[in-house]
């Protein structure tokens, strides 16, 4: 993380035109012209790009901060980035004052459940696509591609009246059975882009020692594809993760609610008679969203991947 | 009827090869075409015809003709949502798209510690949209908050009241998701694409002593456009479906205001079909509300390919 102090400075010398002016008089002096440019345009550079990581973590900064304070100390002006008094109990507190275990293994619940989903049939459906001929092969993958296109809420009412019909509303039925059927669109495309890669001779050669293609996709394809499948692990967790509307639709007991339902109603969750609760739902939000961040920073590599190839950029 | 079915399926005799190929290529994306059915085709008709019906959830739909549509063209809060929707997406989508282009190109010179810097920008869009709601309806809270103290430090007076005023809550939920966006996958794929131009063709413009901006106006932006392209139409689709976000800002606070308010001024077209749905269950208006939005969608997306000719460049066409 970078620190505060060096940026700042930085960012302000070359806010203002005119001392610019004044390193490159003293700078061509000693240099060529092209060098001075050189260099002034490098520290402009590093100036912007550190200096914008205060704007991106800052909001983080203010969160964790607030979350270590005492209640009276939210309101002091002006506001202090750093506590006068730690109040690491807050961490504490907020597990009693909200079923935030409960709400954390149900969102581990869910995640797990849809994600092992999304992948067990993307992987069999790009398997499908990529590897078998059949008739309308290409109309069909099209069909599916156009749905990445098509806004999941146009669908929401009839499919919400179909699982209250099935008598799963306030399960996590809705929220996991779905991804049992193929995963998205998005899920299947990068499966497929990356069977395409895997040369075709090893299937072949299973073949003639008479390996059946359930074998082959098993013990060939699938050991081959692990760095698809973390990819599909890490955008699956993020968006399960941090999913809202489908709990918020589906789940009416507090027992049952994922983190982000939990914590959207945790004003009323938290009685807290009448008192600021910032410090706490900091607190709780941070929670939530340490292991987004913990997911991403240890697997970025393959997320990255998984998104450059879903543009076709490569 | 069976007979000449499984005389085409080929199942009175034995299968050929490709046929066997075929069925097995059919069985394995089996679970999408159940899924495809089930919760795609089938939902789109059902919800076709529930528009055309009167529906609450209690008593069984009742065919209403076209009231439905009728109703919708007299609604007051069904224009404004369309307005909110709009403002936000024509704000949100340019600035969201130059922005992650800029920082691309910024990640995309020789600075050490790139990759860091790379993994700082993206954490806010990781970030869950509830907890990024309430991280920075702290920093926008009114009296106490950080930026409005900030704002008073620097002697401008007092800050506006941010998500407490009709007049500046959608520029506030603008800055949140311009915060969660910028560094996020658009950002990504311009870099990787980015890192695709071949060298040569700036080393030439060089030689032929193109400026900078000479050189992103006509080298890098006719390379990236496909690129500029599915970024465009992805974001336009995702601003249009605007929902958690301002959901949890009006709503998730202490209940000052219903969803979508103040004053409706961050009632989008997602949180109208929502209230609509789940708050009055009026089922059969919200499924003409999503069939609406369905063709708003698929022609702005329609409109934005069919002008892209115009734009967008493909390597091996001239």
């Amino acid at each position: 993380m970078a620190g505060k102090p060096p940026a700042r400075p930085r960012a302000n010398r070359f806010g203002a035109g005119a001392s610019d002016r004044g390193i490159g008089d003293v700078l061509s002096e000693i240099l060529p012209a092209w060098r001075v440019k050189s260099i002034v345009r490098s520290l402009l550079l590093y100036a912007v790009a550190y200096g914008l990581t205060i704007v991106f973590a800052l909001p983080f900064l203010w969160a964790v901060s607030s979350s270590l304070k005492p209640v009276n100390e939210l309101f002091l002006w002006p506001p202090q980035l750093i506590p006068k008094t730690w109040r690491f109990e807050n961490y504490i507190e907020i597990w009693h004052l909200a079923p935030l275990a409960r709400f954390f293994v149900n969102t581990v619940y869910v995640t797990v459940m849809s994600v092992t989903g999304r992948i067990l049939s993307a992987a069999l459906v790009a398997y499908g696509f990529a590897r078998f001929r059949f008739p309308y092969r290409n109309f069909l993958f099209l069909l599916l591609l156009s749905t990445l296109m098509l806004p999941y809420q146009v669908t929401i009412i009839p499919t919400f009246l179909l699982f209250k019909a099935f008598g799963w509303l306030d399960t996590y039925n809705p929220l996991i059975i779905p991804n049992w059927f193929g995963g998205g669109a998005f899920a299947i495309f990068l499966f497929r882009q990356f069977f395409l890669t895997i040369p075709k001779d090893l299937d072949e050669a299973a073949k003639i020692d008479g390996a059946n293609s359930l074998w082959i996709f098993i013990r060939i394809i699938v050991p081959l594809s692990k760095p698809v499948i973390i990819t599909m692990i890490v955008i699956g967790f993020l968006e399960s993760w941090n999913d809202f509307f489908g709990p918020l639709i589906y789940l009416n007991t507090p027992e049952k609610y994922t983190l982000s339902l939990g914590l959207a109603n945790f004003q009323r969750v938290v009685s807290a008679g009448g008192q600021a609760t910032e410090h706490l739902l900091m607190a709780a939000s941070m929670v939530m969203t340490l292991p987004s961040i913990l997911v991403f920073i240890l697997l970025q590599r393959y997320y990255i991947q998984g998104v450059v190839i879903s543009s076709g950029s490569k | 009827m069976i007979a000449p079915i499984k005389q085409r399926l080929g199942l009175s005799t034995p299968l050929t090869l490709s046929q066997r190929e075929a069925l097995q290529g059919f069985i394995y994306i089996s679970p999408w075409i159940i899924g495809f059915l089930v919760f795609t085709v089938g939902p789109m008709i059902a919800s076709a015809y529930l528009s055309l019906t009167d529906y609450n959830i209690v008593t069984p739909p009742r065919f209403a003709g076209l009231s439905n549509y009728e109703y919708m063209f007299g609604d007051r809060l069904f224009w404004k949502s369309i307005e909110n929707t709009l403002y936000y997406t024509v704000i949100f989508v340019p600035i969201a798209i130059a922005g992650s282009l800029a920082l691309a190109m910024l990640l995309n010179q020789e600075i050490a510690g790139r990759v860091a810097l790379r993994t700082l920008y993206f954490l806010p869009s990781v970030t869950p949209v509830v907890a990024a709601a309430f991280l920075w309806l702290w920093i926008f809270q009114p009296q106490i908050g950080l930026l409005n103290s900030i704002i008073s430090a620097l002697g401008l007076g007092n800050g506006p009241l941010w998500l407490g005023h009709p007049g500046s809550s959608k520029p506030a939920l603008i800055i949140i998701s311009l915060w969660g966006a910028l560094g996020g996958n658009t950002m990504l794929i311009f870099l990787a694409s980015l890192q695709g131009i071949p060298k040569e063709l700036y080393e030439s413009a060089d030689i032929d002593g193109a400026g900078s901006w000479g050189k992103f106006r006509f080298i890098t932006v006719p390379s990236i456009s496909p690129v500029i392209l599915f970024n465009t139409v992805l974001g336009v689709i995702g601003a249009l479906q605007m929902f958690t976000l301002a959901y949890v800002a009006s709503s998730g606070r202490q209940q000052q205001f219903s969803p979508g308010g103040p004053l409706n001024s961050t009632l989008f077209y997602v949180l109208h079909l929502y209230n609509s749905a789940f708050d009055f269950w009026e089922m059969g208006y919200a499924s003409a509300l999503a069939w609406v939005f369905f063709v708003i969608v698929l022609a702005i997306t329609g409109f934005q390919l069919w002008t892209s000719r115009r734009w967008v460049y493909y390597e091996g066409e001239d």
